[in-house]
């Protein structure tokens, strides 16, 4: 890919048939700006219209809010990047608290709990990277199976109770600012993960090997890229980091329940889709990623503080996740159909 | 010539008798898992095999069954309808409204109207799927939410009572003849009827080339486009015919109708033996994994395993279904080539 780029500069960038431009940076960094503008855009419409959007409460609660999301949806976008998908991501979040809220409850004390939590993170995800990668299924209907099966785990773990009583010291997470800041905890983490994994992914072989595998996997496998050992370990760390947001969701609602973050996974979907990462693998920086976390999180908030029925919330990540896709492909699909015009008519 | 004509040679067709053969067998295996669980469940416990609980299991797999075969016919175009889920929802409350507004209505208008509702949101899906081709996953997943998010606006907190739907409507519902339910009557036929229109006309024949080989299907001249909108109307039309059903079974409908049956409906299709990525499966298949799938939950309930086991085997026997699966095609495509060899040999 940065051979051709090296050897031959084109001179004026075609866009290729499926609206990517050959020179793979051009075309994000143009996706990645109009991300900025529309955070920007964002941004003064909410001022304008709640002059107390723009204050540092507001930022701590975006952060609240999108912590845990935000977090899961790194994992998975790396996973999306290899052209594969993880359904099961919200269902691990509520298995983690369960077990993290059953072993505190049965006298564990919490540290060991939370290890506990960790390490049925890596099992669950363990298994989704068995069956994908070991017995080749489809990773979609693997995971919704997985969604169903930890969802249904921590339902017998945890049944209908709810388990709270956590040390103050970490319940805090939920209530308080990272001291002399005024982000949450939760998205705190969720920058310094957001850091390692755009380096991983953008300045590393691995990085470069797992952007391999979702453009041409078979191409991948044959230069040499040890295809299945990356998915099933970027299935792993996506059970783990999973099973982490169930621990933070955990201690900041400060009770553990089975459902907790039911239907999330495809609210993290579509966070890690408008982000610009392709469903067909291959494409997607990490700073889209993050620009559609803080765009998101600035919308839902904004349209809570005016009071706006919730649901409309779901209207417009809705409208913002079609036109995210549409946007880039207009081009060619009006191109098409005006061919198609011209041709009848001609 | 014509000798050739009339006598083709038997090589080409005995692999494709053997394929249907096993085909046949492949919903012949779910009828035989259905039959099996059946009466495992009913030596535990014999109320099992009463007409009332016969009629719950066809009753309570009817509204997933229907929704099931529009799910085929997309999935088997090498798509995904994510939509179904809010489909229903937004179709049971508008009829519901419809008869608190106007409670002489004539019951069967309640039917077309729900169809067409959902009629209208496939178009739509299909329309922007094929014309700016952007993944069905993403533009369907949007749907989803603005979908949902038009019917929670709607509803408003509101609720469809049993008191305003109409006895005649909802005797769909409940009403049996023969012992038979009749909303297991109307989804039975319809399965039939598309079922049979799977296998012998031209054009739905045409939805598993396009699912096969997408470009092979363009240039062997199908309309691809024209078919993949076909398929997505028809699965969002069932979906509005679903939302009519539900009002007629549940008659209680609030914004949370339908929400998370997307889900449900593709582990019905998968374990239906449909192909997630297109080119094979058969919509009896579907509504038998749909069937397949209830009657485990009710045998669950029967058998007074604990309700909160019921998520967790249910995802268990998912992914066993998934892998067995796999391990079938694998041992026939052998069976298969070795049998072409043979034959070769000779």
């Amino acid at each position: 890919m940065s051979d051709t780029a090296t050897r031959a500069p084109a001179p004026a960038p075609l866009p290729a048939k499926d609206g990517r431009s050959p020179m793979p940076l051009t075309g994000l960094i143009r996706w990645e700006t109009a991300l900025v503008g529309l955070l920007v855009a964002t941004l003064v419409w909410a001022s304008s219209e709640s002059a107390t959007f723009l204050n540092t409460t507001t930022f701590f609660y975006i952060g609240l809010n999108m912590g845990e999301i935000a977090i899961m949806a790194l994992p998975l976008m790396l996973i999306v990047m290899t052209g594969e998908i993880d359904l099961s991501v919200a269902s691990m979040l509520g298995l983690s608290g369960s077990v993290l809220g059953y072993l505190f409850q049965s006298g564990w004390s919490i540290y060991p709990a939370i290890v506990a939590a960790l390490l049925v993170g890596a099992a669950g995800g363990a298994l989704n990277g068995f069956l994908v990668t070991r017995l080749s299924l489809p990773s979609i209907a693997v995971t919704i199976g997985t969604l169903t099966l930890f969802r249904g785990l921590a339902e017998v773990i945890l049944g209908t109770s709810t388990v709270g009583g956590y040390p103050l010291s970490l319940v805090k997470v939920g209530v308080e600012p990272i001291p002399h800041t005024h982000l949450s905890y939760s998205i705190g983490i969720f920058i310094v993960l957001a850091v390692v994994c755009g380096v991983v992914l953008h300045l590393t072989p691995l990085g470069r090997s797992i952007v391999a595998v979702g453009l041409q996997s078979e191409t991948a496998h044959f230069s040499g890229i040890r295809v299945n050992r990356i998915k099933f370990g970027l299935y792993v760390l996506s059970g783990v980091v999973s099973a982490f947001a169930g621990i933070l969701f955990t201690l900041k609602n400060s009770s553990a329940r089975y459902d907790a973050g039911t239907g999330l996974e495809l609210t993290v979907v579509a966070i890690v889709l408008f982000g610009g990462v392709s469903i067909f693998g291959g494409r997607g920086t990490v700073l889209g990623v993050v620009l559609a976390v803080a765009i998101v999180g600035c919308v839902n908030q904004s349209l809570t503080q005016l009071n706006e029925d919730p649901q409309v919330q779901k209207i417009v990540a809705g409208v913002l996740l079609l036109v995210s896709v549409i946007l880039p492909n207009s081009r060619v699909a009006l191109q098409r159909i005006r061919a198609r015009t011209r041709r009848r008519t001609g | 010539m014509s000798t050739a004509v009339e006598s083709p040679p038997p090589v080409v067709e005995a692999p494709v008798r053997r394929a249907e053969a096993l085909l046949r067998a492949r919903e012949l295996g779910i009828v035989v898992a259905i039959v099996v669980v059946f009466v495992l469940t009913t030596l535990h416990n014999h109320a099992f095999a009463k007409s009332g609980s016969l009629q719950q299991l066809l009753t309570g797999a009817s509204i997933i069954a229907l929704l099931a075969v529009g799910e085929t016919l997309v999935i088997i175009t090498r798509n995904v309808d994510l939509s179904v889920g809010s489909v229903v929802g937004l179709s049971a409350y508008l009829v519901g409204d419809l008869f608190v507004k106007h409670p002489g209505m004539p019951v069967i208008l309640g039917f077309v109207v729900g169809t067409g509702i959902g009629l209208g949101i496939g178009l739509v899906n299909g329309l922007i799927t094929t014309v700016t081709r952007v993944p069905s996953l993403v533009v369907t997943l949007a749907a989803l939410y603005i979908v949902r998010g038009i019917d929670a606006l709607i509803v408003h907190g509101r609720r469809i009572d049993p008191i305003s739907v109409p006895k005649s409507y909802s005797v769909v519902g409940y009403k049996a003849i023969l012992g038979v339910p009749w909303i297991a009557i109307i989804v039975t036929l319809i399965v039939v009827a598309v079922g049979y229109a799977m296998r012998s006309f031209r054009s739905s024949r045409e939805l598993y080339a396009i699912g096969s080989n997408p470009e092979a299907a363009t240039l062997a001249g199908i309309p691809a486009g024209r078919r993949v909108v076909t398929a997505f109307a028809i699965s969002g039309a069932l979906a509005g015919l679903s939302g009519a059903l539900f009002l007629a079974e549940y008659a209680t409908v609030d914004a949370t109708a339908g929400n998370g049956y997307e889900l449900s409906v593709i582990a019905a299709v998968v374990v239906g033996g449909v192909a997630i990525f297109g080119g094979s499966g058969t919509v009896i298949g579907a509504a038998l994994g749909a069937l397949l799938l209830n009657t485990i939950n009710q045998a669950l309930v029967a058998s007074r395993i604990s309700a909160f086991w019921d998520q967790a085997i249910a995802g268990g026997l998912l992914l066993g279904t998934i892998a067995f699966d796999r391990w079938l095609s694998l041992r026939i495509a052998r069976s298969l080539r070795s049998a072409e060899g043979a034959r070769r040999d000779v």
